[in-house]
């Protein structure tokens, strides 16, 4: 009897351990990168270009990465929601009746969605080199739209199932077609499609392996969409590997900022997902 | 009346072209990568390719072997650190901690997950590497840079927390209450029922899991990138530098297309991840939809 209690009590600080590990290994990072960062934070930082060429400049800020992020980050999402839109749609109003089909699709962009980037990265890399595009801007959106899509798909369509059956039904039965039955489903979900453009941000302004190859990299601000984009998470990665120490620190500083960044964007989407799930009906 | 009919049939067309077209983007991944190392695949056989260890792209000789080794023991490391502390942290949370600490517990899991792969890597640099060079590899070997399979995998294993812990609390929460119910009221402790009952029927769960895991960090390219010394020599032990799969692709985009079939081997490595990591996905998500559909029944 006493040894029950004994396993029992053992495997109970087992668990809190293995909890403390796990969730202070978020605090132990983002501390880790504040402390380093911190001391090399200032407003040239996220209001200058780098001067004196890249791996060696000492002056400047990192302006030209955050903009190209934006840039490349904001223009996959837009790309990304005007393709996701449509196919979650259609695979909950129009193949509702075919489970299979819509099952079968939901499978594919789960999978899609577990392709790594470095293999999206290779991919659109291909298409460039196709299509004759260089490394730009427009091979970086392209590459990174490739990436957000089965996520927006994913969550938009989580979004859409949970509206009730009777909404739909109440719609169509005053004989509205299925694509009015769509416009009163998108306002009845446009919470959830917040939630999905700030996830689809948030894993598109994070990734490297999908731009190394296809956004190329710069010390300018891009001025159009043939022109290479610096992105932050690659300026992070190559100012790392620089000799020069105020350059080592840009990159320490372009780490914090990122986290910053993605930790908004992270928080955000919680408190939208919980107040859209508070006006869930059951 | 006939506009609006016709404006639906029309926008059905519509949204089912973007349906196919971005499903399409499965296979045609497949072929544009398979169409690319084909040079190399004719030139050397696939045996060859995978089995030899000598990697020269100068002389024409594309050995794959030290690569999937790196990218094995990267992920292997990660898993065995992993798993036993996610699953340990996912039975806290879904049975043990009380409702106001679970609330607290699982916004960081998320905000773990949403950490960009390059921000692990920085912490690796900044934190693991010392901690692996200073103070755990001079207890075994003589001499350790720290850049190791051990710091790949240790990143790799904070990168799966979060996705091994997630899986694993959605599946211990659509087993039944009434088994619970039942081993409890004949006098078994908290512990043993999750031992004998419901670790037992979320024993597919967690495989998937564990399968899904894997296949992340099969792809994981930057953060393993940063911390794993990046040397083609198969590792002997967990100290010594490995050189996985995608590290390789990342790190020689810039040469493929001056030497000869260079390219077509990083595109043969891209092909490579892409079939083992479809096929793992394809499995646990197949799983994890038979769990649920049994559950729901």
């Amino acid at each position: 009897m006493k040894k029950r209690k004994f396993e029992e009590w053992c495997v109970k600080v087992f668990m809190v351990l293995a909890t403390i590990i796990v969730t202070g290994s978020f605090f132990l990072i983002v501390g880790t990168v504040f402390y380093k960062g911190f001391h090399y934070m200032n407003w040239d930082m996220i209001t200058k270009t780098p001067s004196g060429g890249f791996y060696i400049g000492k002056a400047g800020g990192i302006l030209n990465a955050i903009i190209g992020s934006l840039y490349v980050a904001g223009g996959a999402t837009i790309l990304g929601l005007v393709i996701s839109i449509p196919v979650a749609l259609y695979i909950n109003l129009y193949l509702k009746s075919k489970l299979i089909y819509a099952n079968t699709l939901r499978l594919v962009f789960d999978v899609l969605f577990g392709i790594p980037s470095i293999v999206y990265g290779a991919f659109g890399f291909l298409i460039m080199v196709y299509f004759g595009i260089r490394a730009s801007l427009l091979g970086g959106i392209i590459a990174v739209t490739l990436l957000v899509i089965p996520i927006l798909v994913r969550t938009l369509d989580e979004v859409i199932r949970t509206v009730p059956n009777e909404l739909r039904d109440a719609t169509l039965s005053l004989g509205a077609t299925r694509w009015e039955v769509a416009k009163v489903i998108l306002r009845q979900v446009r919470p959830g499609i917040f939630t999905a453009i700030l996830l689809s941000f948030g894993r598109a302004i994070g990734d490297v392996a999908s731009v190394l190859f296809t956004a190329g990299f710069s010390d300018n601000v891009p001025t159009s969409l043939h022109e290479p984009a610096a992105t932050l998470p690659l300026a992070i990665f190559f100012q790392l590997g620089s000799s020069v120490e105020e350059v080592q620190g840009r990159g320490y500083a372009s780490a914090l900022i990122l986290t910053i960044i993605v930790l908004i964007i992270t928080v955000l989407s919680e408190i939208l997902i919980k107040r859209f799930s508070k006006h869930k009906i059951q | 009346m006939q506009i609006r009919i016709i404006k639906d049939k029309i926008i059905s067309k519509l949204m089912l072209v973007f349906t196919l077209a971005s499903v399409s983007v499965l296979l045609v991944i497949g072929i544009g990568l398979f169409y690319r190392s084909l040079p190399l695949l004719q030139k050397i056989s696939f045996y060859h390719l995978i089995s030899s260890s000598i990697w020269k792209p100068l002389k024409g000789l594309f050995g794959f072997f030290p690569f999937i080794m790196g990218t094995l023991w990267v992920t292997g490391i990660a898993i065995i650190i992993a798993l036993p502390l996610s699953l340990l942290t996912a039975i806290y949370i879904v049975e043990y901690a009380p409702a106001k600490v679970r609330k607290v517990l699982s916004p960081f899991v998320n905000l773990l997950s949403g950490i960009p792969p390059v921000i692990f890597g920085v912490w690796g640099v900044l934190f693991i590497i010392p901690l692996i060079q200073d103070h755990i590899a001079p207890h075994f070997v003589e001499f350790s840079t720290g850049y190791s399979v051990l710091a790949g995998g240790v990143v790799l294993a904070v990168m799966i927390f979060p996705l091994i812990v997630s899986i694993i609390s959605e599946v211990l929460r659509t087993i039944p209450k009434e088994l619970k119910d039942a081993s409890l009221s004949l006098g078994a402790t908290q512990w043993e029922t999750i031992k004998k009952v419901i670790l037992r029927k979320a024993i597919p769960g967690i495989i998937a899991a564990v399968v899904l895991a894997i296949s992340r960090a099969f792809g994981e390219t930057i953060a393993v990138l940063m911390v794993c010394g990046n040397n083609a020599v198969v590792p002997h032990s967990v100290f010594e530098p490995g050189y996985p799969l995608p590290a390789l692709i990342a790190n020689n985009y810039g040469e493929m297309l001056s030497i000869p079939m260079y390219d077509s081997a990083l595109m043969f490595a891209a092909l490579l991840l892409f079939i083992i990591i479809l096929l793992f996905n394809l499995i646990s998500r197949l799983i994890l939809a038979n769990l649920e559909r049994k559950l729901s029944a």
